[in-house]
């Protein structure tokens, strides 16, 4: 059973967490600026990326669509903002305007294009392959310690891992800019940070977030992830520091949670197979919101506890 | 080849009945969405139903299972879109709810309830996979939509409700242009707010829940969106915004189902809201009011005004011009000779220009005027607002100051 356990369900779990983490990190600075769309809007824009650098590798491999995913995001970044000047049109219509016909452009270059060969396909790009991530060389906990077998491991788990750490250097490094152009953009363009390179910057962050998270876990983790977690623990709390705290803790439960429930649930109830766990984690962390919305300390205006108390 | 003649039967509707009663129910599906979008973009709520759209999908599942349980076929229409009404209403009154009880904003509330309900949905997908053995419950298509191998019944039923969503939408215009221009002034008149937002959502829950199988829930929203911004282009009036929306919409939807039909591989709900971004496009360019090109050429014209009006006064007061567009538009204009020296109507217009100078300073000086000197950007001619003899007076003052300083 650990030695099954290992090789299957250690890694997607690893995966899964490290995902959450890294989307619901900037996911909180993005809820605070009332941005908390954006994570749905990037995700969307991932798919015509894809495409796109499968068009132009004709492989599917990851660093290519990495990179297609990243241009797109930079593309509907632009199109949003050139949209919303040229025709002055409210930033929420513009990007609905644009996420929509950038996923359906995907959409229609995918089925044009010859993927009979290669896995990919809009639902991979939705639900992600979060069951396929197996770690082959595990025989037990005893290899966690051996270098061979580790070098098993899915690149995944290295890549979010750098993903993760990197962002966390630029939350630890730019805390304070970050925390006062949330929370107070006048005062602190008064103060002399550069309000809007922040704000991109963040953005820029959590696209690269959700293109690293997408091809691990599909999109619908990475809008949950964005938005769940980071929503949950401000009902929690009025202290940044410990909103964050709590997001991180929120979206690793959720992950963990739901992919047990996904995997050893129906088992448990008698099933024989095992259901979506992209779809049960986004299902846990709405289910973790819901409680937070019902009894969180912070829930609403008034019962939120006064600073400094 | 092939294709475009297909596609030009399919348009003229000699394609066969099917496609005939798919495209025309594409259309009406369009229209109505066109319709109601345009209150939604009005109102500011786009997104929202970008939530009820993917919150649909739990309520397929749902519906799919309990149908089978019942021990019928499970692949009704009718019974999944009833299934997908009743969850895509649950995750409206909650968007609702988190929005007023908590501190957490509309966008938040949008963004959590889309991905916990299709995150379930796509739980429940791999139940019912898991359940009927494999076999394909076909629920897939709901996601992007599908018009290949849509049934003739499920056709009619689609452009029926279509239409009806459509004459819904203009029976409640009236409202909810009120509750979208100025909720407080609606309420005053006897409008309940409340309830025409939720009447103006239900709309647009049921455009959605229509097109699912047309143009799929993660793409609906396009069509409820796109049509309405690209009208805004065209017209600063309710009543006409509604009606272009609504053009905009019927037209895609119909066109987008017409080349689905005609080419084997162009999906027909992506075709749709490609065909409606083409539109917006164009009117995002081309519209003559709010368009990026009518934009520019205001903004030429008044450039090449100020600079004539400024190298009239230059020449009047013979001082030598150097900036090269101020001469270009002079010389085009016919007030210099390509050598640099006035012409004759040049010498006119520029002495008329430093009159009208003198004019609006005396004008200016004269309180009752006041409202007619505030009109003037510095560029506007003094004989359009004044009338001849308030002109004159104006001359007869300035000679007399003239008569009294030599």
């Amino acid at each position: 059973m650990s030695a099954e356990f290992v090789q299957l369900s250690l890694t997607p779990m690893i995966v899964g967490v490290l995902a959450a983490i890294a989307c619901a990190l900037p996911g909180n600075f993005l809820l605070l600026r009332r941005q908390a769309l954006i994570g749905d809007a990037i995700s969307h824009v991932v798919l015509p990326g894809i495409v796109v650098a499968f068009l132009v590798t004709g492989t599917v491999t990851a660093w290519p669509m990495m990179i297609g995913a990243g241009l797109a995001a930079l593309v509907s970044v632009a199109m949003i903002e050139g949209i919303k000047r040229l025709g002055r049109i409210e930033p929420g219509a513009a990007m609905g305007v644009v996420f929509t016909t950038l996923f359906a452009a995907g959409v229609v270059l995918l089925e044009q294009s010859d993927t009979s060969g290669v896995h990919l396909d809009v639902e991979h790009a939705l639900y992600g392959n979060l069951e396929s991530l197996i770690w082959f060389d595990a025989e037990g906990w005893a290899s966690l310690l051996d270098p061979v077998a580790l070098a098993g491991l899915p690149p995944q788990i290295l890549r979010l891992a750098v993903i993760l750490v990197l962002t966390l250097a630029l939350l630890g490094l730019f805390w304070k800019e970050l925390a006062i152009s949330t929370f107070d953009p006048g005062f602190a363009q008064a103060v002399g940070i550069p309000v809007r390179a922040i704000g991109f910057g963040l953005v820029m962050a959590a696209a690269i977030a959700a293109v690293a998270s997408f091809d691990a876990v599909g999109s619908i983790i990475v809008i949950a992830m964005f938005v769940c977690p980071p929503a949950a623990a401000r009902l929690m709390t009025n202290s940044l520091g410990h909103q964050i705290g709590w997001s991180v803790f929120f979206a690793a439960s959720a992950a963990i949670v739901g992919y047990i429930a996904a995997g050893y649930g129906p088992i448990w109830l008698g099933g024989v197979h095992a259901v979506s766990a992209a779809g049960m984690i986004a299902t846990v962390s709405g289910l973790i919101l819901a409680l937070c919305a019902l009894f969180g300390p912070a829930r609403n205006r008034l019962s939120a506890p006064s600073e400094g108390q | 080849m092939e294709g475009l003649s297909l596609f030009l039967q399919a348009l003229t509707l000699q394609a066969g009945y099917n496609a005939a009663v798919v495209a025309i129910g594409a259309g009406l599906l369009g229209l109505a969405a066109g319709g109601a979008g345009a209150f939604i973009f009005l109102r500011k709520r786009a997104l929202v139903s970008d939530a009820v759209s993917h919150a649909t999908l739990p309520g397929v599942g749902l519906a799919f299972l309990l149908m089978v349980a019942l021990g019928g076929d499970g692949r009704s229409l009718a019974g999944l879109i009833l299934g997908s009404a009743v969850s895509a209403g649950i995750g409206l009154v909650l968007v609702d709810w988190i929005t007023r009880k908590t501190r957490l904003g509309e966008d938040a509330a949008i963004g959590a309830i889309l991905s916990v309900f299709f995150g379930a949905g796509i739980v429940l997908l791999t139940v019912i996979q898991n359940t009927s053995g494999g076999r394909q419950a076909g629920l897939e298509s709901f996601l992007l939509g599908s018009t290949a191998g849509m049934l003739f019944d499920e056709a009619v039923m689609i452009a029926v409700a279509g239409g009806i969503t459509a004459a819904l939408v203009f029976a409640m215009r009236r409202p909810m242009t009120l509750v979208a221009f100025d909720p407080e002034f609606a309420a005053a008149n006897g409008v309940h707010v409340q309830r025409t937002d939720l009447a103006m959502m239900g709309l647009a829950l049921l455009v959605t829940v229509i097109g699912l199988k047309v143009v799929g829930l993660i793409l609906i929203i396009a069509l409820l969106i796109i049509p309405a911004v690209a009208a805004r282009f065209w017209t600063e009036r309710v009543g006409r915004m509604i009606w272009i929306a609504s053009l905009i919409g019927g037209l895609s939807g119909f066109c987008g189902a017409a080349l689905s039909s005609a080419f084997v591989a162009l999906p027909a709900g992506p075709m749709i809201v490609l065909l409606c971004f083409a539109l917006f496009t164009f009117s995002l360019l081309f519209s003559p009011g709010r368009g990026a090109f009518a934009a520019l050429i205001a903004r030429r014209r008044f450039q090449h005004r100020v600079h004539i009006r400024q190298g009239l006064l230059s020449m009047a007061r013979e001082e030598p011009i150097y900036d090269g567009l101020t001469l270009s538009v002079l010389r085009r204009g016919g007030y210099l000779n390509p050598d640099g020296t006035p012409t004759v109507n040049g010498r006119a217009a520029a002495a008329k220009a430093v009159l009208d100078e003198a004019r609006w300073k005396v004008a200016r000086s004269r309180r009752q005027l006041d409202r007619e000197t505030g009109a003037d950007d510095g560029l506007t001619r003094i004989e359009t607002v004044l009338t001849p003899d308030q002109i004159a007076d104006i001359d007869a003052q300035l000679a007399l100051k003239k008569g009294g300083v030599s």
